[in-house]
């Protein structure tokens, strides 16, 4: 009985725990790579966005929580406010990789594309996206490994995920629980790690090989 | 165009480009004929590469003004005048991620040629530069040799079938029997077509052979243009330091 429901418990805060951690890594990435590319062409906006970014995420993450249960309307108690902060945690992986990766595009195959007469617009569809994918896709993979872990302190704020289990566990010294968290939080992190890892690959590999 | 012969192709007024401060390149002037090879000769760092920047205004003059076919050119669109030129750059570039032949059609791809029109073009430019379609067209350029690299990006640069060539050391990496097949073909395309160029190099040989006039570019500064013949009796310090690299004395090639 205490078998079934654990298992249920299990099943159903996995499933927002996923949901959690999806929402802030496609937020986070769609921000992230938009920024990024700006920041290409805005050495300014660069290094703001980097800076803000990287002082985000020194702060701990608990911390974060706390200071934004007292904000208005993005703030409070809630799966919204996780969220919101867990998309300023994933952040800074998307945003460096994609400034990284359009960076480091062979500046000779850059400058032969503008020299050819490709648009700003030519250059980063055909030349800077795809050259930069896989790093890009390299800073994806890092945001969401982490905030899987991350998400499990969502449950302070009521966020929920698998967070619940674990701080439940802690605060009832019941191990069982702590690890009936942990584990499904681990072995998530664990295939988000391989399933984004073989993409990368196989982006890397699709077409240029090494360097020239 | 309404003056014929009276507007010259190509026109350099007193140009000048500053880099960090620096001038890279100083009041350089001269006029272009259609047709005309003019050889850009100087010495590593002098401005050669810098001069042809300009000309698809990959780079602003500090001063002085480019006209081609009598427009300023800084009145044109850059992205038309670009596809509408040329050019083999110093390192190539070929984009890595593309195939030889999506990179040799490029700029017809651009320009929005039907497929069958782009693949005949780059198959014809492919056999051009000796690297047969069959074989080589579908391999990325990290799987061919430096002087294959070389030939597709030449190949790139005519894809569009430009009046107006920008060759920066194209053949630099190429043995002498493929390099003298490609400067014959290069001889031959610019006298049936009747195409322009500015060509770089630090070979004087390759300058007396393909240049219909050499300009020497010393610290940013272009010396007055000399024909071949010119090039060869003149008395000055830095065509003579450069007329001394050759091993033989030299003769013209016929
Ligand atoms: N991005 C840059 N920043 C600063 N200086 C530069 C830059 N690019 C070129 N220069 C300087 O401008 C001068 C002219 O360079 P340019 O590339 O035109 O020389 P070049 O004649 O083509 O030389 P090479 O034969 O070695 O290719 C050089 O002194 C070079 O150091
Ligand atoms: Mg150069």
């Amino acid at each position: 009985m205490i078998w079934r429901s654990l298992l249920r418990d299990i099943g159903v805060l996995t499933a927002e725990h996923i949901f959690l951690v999806g929402i802030a890594c496609l937020v986070a990435t769609v921000v992230g790579v938009a920024l990024g590319i700006a920041g290409t062409r805005n050495p300014r906006l660069r290094s703001v966005s980097l800076t803000v970014a990287s002082i985000l995420q020194t702060i701990p993450s608990l911390a974060l929580f706390g200071f934004l249960i007292p904000i208005p309307i993005i703030g409070g108690i809630g799966m919204h406010t996780a969220i919101l902060c867990l998309i300023l945690y994933a952040l800074l992986p998307v945003l460096r990789n994609t400034v990284v990766g359009i960076s480091e595009v062979d500046a000779p195959a850059r400058e032969a594309a503008v020299a050819m007469g490709m648009t700003g617009q030519e250059l980063l569809r055909f030349v800077e996206l795809p050259l930069a994918a896989p790093t890009i896709m390299a800073g994806i993979r890092t945001a969401v490994v982490t905030t899987i872990g991350t998400a499990t302190i969502a449950a302070v704020i009521g966020g929920g995920g698998l967070g619940v289990l674990i701080f439940r566990g802690v605060a009832s010294v019941d191990t069982l629980s702590i690890l009936a968290g942990a584990i499904p939080a681990a072995l998530l992190a664990i295939a988000a790690d391989g399933v984004l890892n073989w993409v990368e690959r196989r982006i890397r590999t699709g077409r240029s090989g090494p360097r020239v | 165009m309404a003056y014929g012969a009276a507007i010259p192709f190509l026109t350099f007024e007193d140009v000048s480009y500053r880099m960090n401060g620096r001038l890279v390149l100083q009041g350089v002037s001269f006029a272009l004929e259609q047709g005309e090879t003019l050889v850009l000769l100087g010495r590593s760092g002098s401005g050669k590469t810098t001069a042809l920047r300009l000309v698809n205004r990959l780079l602003p003059p500090a001063s002085g003004k480019i006209f081609l076919e009598g427009q300023d050119i800084a009145t044109l669109d850059p992205i038309a005048l670009r596809r509408r030129i040329g050019y083999v750059i110093q390192d190539v570039g070929l984009l890595p991620h593309w195939t030889i032949a999506k990179n040799v059609g490029l700029v017809p791809r651009l320009e929005g040629w039907p497929a069958a029109q782009v693949e005949e073009r780059v198959n014809e430019l492919l056999r051009q530069v000796d690297l047969p379609p069959e074989e080589y067209g579908l391999r990325y350029p990290h799987q061919l040799s430096g002087g294959q690299r070389q030939r597709a990006g030449v190949a790139r640069a005519l894809a569009n079938r430009s009046k107006l060539l920008l060759f920066d050391e194209p053949f630099g990496a190429l043995d002498p029997i493929t390099r003298h097949e490609l400067q014959r073909q290069f001889l031959d395309l610019r006298d049936r077509l009747g195409i322009a160029s500015l060509f770089v190099t630090h070979d004087v040989s390759e300058a007396l052979q393909l240049g219909t006039r050499i300009g020497l570019i010393e610290d940013g500064k272009l010396g007055e243009l000399m024909t071949p013949d010119e090039f060869l009796k003149s008395e000055q310090v830095e065509a003579r330091r450069f007329l001394d690299t050759l091993p033989v004395s030299p003769r013209r090639p016929e």
